[in-house]
C-alpha cells in the first residue's frame, strides 16, 4: 500500500522572546492507505503540535512532510487553504460546528469552499449525513442535537470533500462513554471502507479502536505499535 | 466561493444579531436621510430661484433714469426724468446684441369698478414688455402695437387685481375706472407669482405707454419713460448689450467722458445669480454636516465589525481549517459591512424622502428629489461599507487558524 502520509525529520521550535523551545524534535513516520493511526501522549508531549502540522494549520521549522504525493512546504496561505479542503478532513473535540446553521449546511460548507455547484453540494452533503447515520436530521441545527449527533455532523463534513486523510483531534473529549464509543464504532466503520483516520487521544481505550498507536513524549516519538 | 453564497453567509449573520445590525445602520441611515432631504430641499429653492429668473425674463438690462442735483439735493436713481420712448425704439433698432426694448412708465393709485375699488400699481408699456417678460394671457388679448400707437383706452389686469375687483366674474370687456378715466379691459393676464423681491407681480394694471403717458402720468414732456426694459440676444451676449445700450444712451444725452451719465443700466440676473449662489452656499454647508454623520455612522459600523470579529473568531477558524481562503474570510465581513451600509443606505432614502415631503407640505417649502441626489446617496453608502469594513475585515482575515480554532 501507498503512503498516505510520509514525516521525515520533523522539528518544530516556538521562539518566544529570547527563549526557544522545541515541541518537536525531528519525529519521522509513514501512514500508508486505509491506516486507523492513533497518536497518543500527556499534554505537553508534541502531539497537538505533530497534529497542526498533519493539518496544514502550522508548518514545521525543518523537515519534510509528504501529503498524497504532495510535499507540503514553502507553500502560500491559500495553497494551504486549499490542501486542507480537498486533502483533509477535521474532526475537533469541541465539534466546532456553525451554531444556528442546520446541520446539512455545516456539512456543506467545504464544498462551498471548494466551488461545488449548489446541487452537487446538496446531494454529497446529504449522502455523508446519510453515512453518519443521520438521515432526517439535516434540518436540525446544533442546538437542537446531542452532543454524539453534533460530532457525527462534524465527521460527515470531515468526510464529504471525499479527503484523502481524516484528523480527529481527541473526538470523544467531550462525550460520555457510552457516546463515545458509539463515535468509536463510527469511526472503525469508515475505516474498513478504506478511510485513512489519524486520532489525537490520552485515553488508551480509546486508543484501543486504532489499528496502530504511536506514543509521544517531549517531542519525540518513544514508541510505535506499527 | 460564489458570489451569492457570501451574500447568503453575510445576510445571516446580520439576521442573528437584528437589534445589533438595526442599531448599527441607524447613524447610515440618518446621514442618508439628512443627505437626501439637504439635497432635496436645496434643489427645489433652486428650482424656485430659477422659477423666479423666468418670471421676470431673462437676459434682461434695466435702464433706469438718473439722478438730479436740485438745489444742492440728489434726487437719487430714478429722480431726473430724462429717458425717453424714443431711447427705446433707438436701442431697439441700433444695438445689434439687443433683442427687445420695452419703455415703461410706472404709476399707482386707484381703480374703480361698479361698488368695488382697488389701490393698485398702474404700468404703460409696449407689447415688447410681456414679451420680454415671458407674460403670456390668461383670457382675453394683450396689448398690441396698434394699442400704443393710437392710445387706446385698453388695460390688462393682473390676476390679483381681477379677484379684487371682478371676483370670479369674467372681466373681459367690462368698462373700469383708472385714476377716473374709463378703460375697457381686453385681458387677463397669467398667474405670475412673487418676484425675487417678495411683491407681487399680478398685483397690477397694465395699459398702452402713450395711453398712460397722455393720461395717467403727469410730465413735463409728453414722451418721458420711467425705465426701459431690454432683453439681450443670449446669456452670452448680455454683457456686450449692456455696453452697446450704455455706449449709445451716451451719444444720445450728449455724456461726455468724466461726466456722470443721467442714466443707470442694472443687470438682473446678476442679482438672481447671487441669490442663487447663497442658496448653494447654504447646500454646501448642510452637505458638510451629513457628510461628519456618514463618517460618524461609518465608524460606528467599523466598530461593531471590530466586536463581531472578535465574538466570531472560533468559526474564523473552523472556516479557515475547512479550506476558506484569507480572501473569502475577507470578502464575507466586507460584505456584511457593505450589505449593513447598503440596507442603512437605501431606508436612509426612502427616510429621507418621506421628511422631504413633510418638509414640502407643512412648511410649504418645495423639494425636488432628484435621481441624481438617490445615486449619490446609494453610491456613498456603499463606499462607507468598504471603507470602514475594510480594517476589521483585514483582522479577520489575518488571524492564525490555529489560535482560532482554540479561542474561547
Amino acid at each position: 500500500m501507498s503512503s498516505v502520509i510520509s514525516l521525515t525529520d520533523i522539528s518544530r521550535v516556538f521562539v518566544m522572546g529570547d527563549q526557544q523551545f522545541a515541541a518537536l524534535k525531528g519525529i519521522s513516520f509513514d501512514v500508508t492507505q486505509g491506516e486507523f493511526v492513533a497518536i497518543m501522549g500527556a499534554s505537553g508531549s508534541g502531539k497537538s503540535t505533530c497534529m497542526n502540522v498533519l493539518g496544514c494549520l502550522d508548518i514545521p521549522t525543518s523537515g519534510r512532510y509528504l501529503l498524497d504525493g504532495v510535499v507540503v512546504g514553502g507553500m502560500s496561505t491559500n495553497q494551504l487553504a486549499d490542501i486542507r479542503n480537498r486533502k483533509l478532513g477535521f474532526v475537533f473535540q469541541g465539534f466546532n460546528l456553525l451554531a444556528r446553521t442546520p446541520a446539512v449546511e455545516n456539512v456543506e460548507l467545504p464544498l462551498i469552499y471548494s466551488g461545488v455547484p449548489p446541487k452537487e453540494r446538496r446531494s454529497r452533503a446529504l449522502a455523508a449525513l446519510e453515512m453518519v447515520g443521520l438521515s432526517g436530521k439535516e434540518k436540525n441545527h446544533p442546538s437542537q442535537l446531542s452532543g454524539g449527533q453534533q460530532q457525527r455532523v462534524a465527521i460527515a463534513r470531515a468526510l464529504v470533500n471525499s479527503p484523502a486523510v481524516i484528523l480527529a483531534d481527541e473526538p470523544t473529549g467531550n462525550l460520555d462513554s457510552s457516546t463515545s464509543e458509539e463515535i468509536m464504532t463510527l469511526f472503525t466503520t469508515l475505516n474498513r471502507q478504506g478511510i485513512t483516520i489519524i486520532m489525537v487521544t490520552h485515553e488508551p481505550d480509546v486508543a484501543a479502536y486504532a489499528g496502530r498507536r504511536i506514543t509521544f513524549k517531549d517531542g519525540l516519538i518513544v514508541s510505535d505499535t506499527h | 466561493m460564489d458570489f451569492i453564497q457570501t451574500l447568503k453567509i453575510a445576510l445571516r449573520a446580520l439576521r442573528t444579531n437584528k437589534m445589533r445590525s438595526f442599531l448599527t445602520m441607524l447613524g447610515i441611515i440618518i446621514g442618508i436621510a439628512a443627505v437626501i432631504a439637504m439635497m432635496a430641499v436645496g434643489a427645489g429653492a433652486r428650482h424656485v430661484i430659477s422659477q423666479q429668473i423666468a418670471s421676470i425674463g431673462s437676459n434682461i438690462i434695466l435702464v433706469l433714469p438718473g439722478s438730479t442735483t436740485s438745489g444742492g439735493l440728489r434726487t437719487g436713481s430714478g429722480g431726473a426724468q430724462t429717458l425717453t420712448s424714443d431711447d427705446g425704439k433707438a436701442i431697439m433698432a441700433e444695438c445689434p446684441s439687443v433683442d427687445m426694448a420695452a419703455p415703461t412708465v410706472r404709476s399707482s393709485g386707484l381703480i374703480v369698478y361698479g361698488n368695488m375699488n382697488w389701490s393698485t400699481v398702474i404700468m404703460g408699456t409696449t407689447p415688447e414688455m410681456f414679451a420680454i417678460r415671458e407674460w403670456g394671457v390668461d383670457n382675453g388679448r394683450s396689448i398690441e402695437q396698434q394699442d400704443v400707437d393710437s392710445a387706446a383706452k385698453v388695460c390688462l389686469l393682473g390676476q390679483t387685481v381681477a379677484e379684487n375687483l371682478f371676483g370670479s366674474a369674467d372681466p373681459i370687456g367690462k368698462i373700469i375706472r383708472i385714476k377716473k378715466v374709463p378703460f375697457t379691459v381686453i385681458g387677463l393676464l397669467d398667474r405670475k407669482g412673487q418676484s425675487p423681491q417678495g411683491q407681487d407681480q399680478d398685483d397690477a394694471v397694465f395699459v398702452p405707454l402713450r395711453t398712460a403717458q397722455r393720461n395717467l402720468v403727469r410730465a413735463h414732456k409728453p414722451n418721458l419713460v420711467g425705465a426701459i426694459m431690454v432683453k439681450a440676444k443670449s446669456e452670452e451676449l448680455l454683457g456686450k448689450a449692456e455696453e452697446e445700450v450704455n455706449a449709445l444712451l451716451k451719444q444720445r444725452h450728449r455724456i461726455t467722458n468724466g461726466k456722470e451719465p443721467d442714466y443707470s443700466t442694472r443687470n438682473l440676473s446678476e442679482i438672481l445669480a447671487v441669490a442663487e449662489q447663497s442658496s448653494k452656499a447654504m447646500s454646501l454647508l448642510l452637505g458638510v454636516v451629513a457628510s461628519i454623520s456618514l463618517i460618524v455612522g461609518g465608524i460606528g459600523i467599523m466598530n461593531i465589525m471590530l466586536v463581531s470579529v472578535t465574538e466570531r473568531t472560533r468559526e474564523i477558524g473552523i472556516r479557515m481549517a475547512i479550506g476558506a481562503r484569507r480572501n473569502d474570510i475577507l470578502l464575507q465581513f466586507l460584505t456584511e459591512a457593505v450589505l449593513l451600509t447598503m440596507i442603512g443606505g437605501i431606508t436612509g432614502i426612502l427616510l429621507g424622502a418621506v421628511g422631504a415631503t413633510v418638509v414640502s407640505n407643512l412648511l410649504s417649502w418645495p423639494t425636488l428629489i432628484s435621481v441624481e441626489s438617490i445615486s449619490i446617496a446609494f453610491f456613498f453608502s456603499a463606499v462607507i461599507g468598504i471603507f470602514f469594513g475594510f480594517y476589521p475585515a483585514r483582522k479577520a482575515a489575518s488571524l492564525n487558524p490555529i489560535d482560532a480554532l482554540r479561542y474561547e
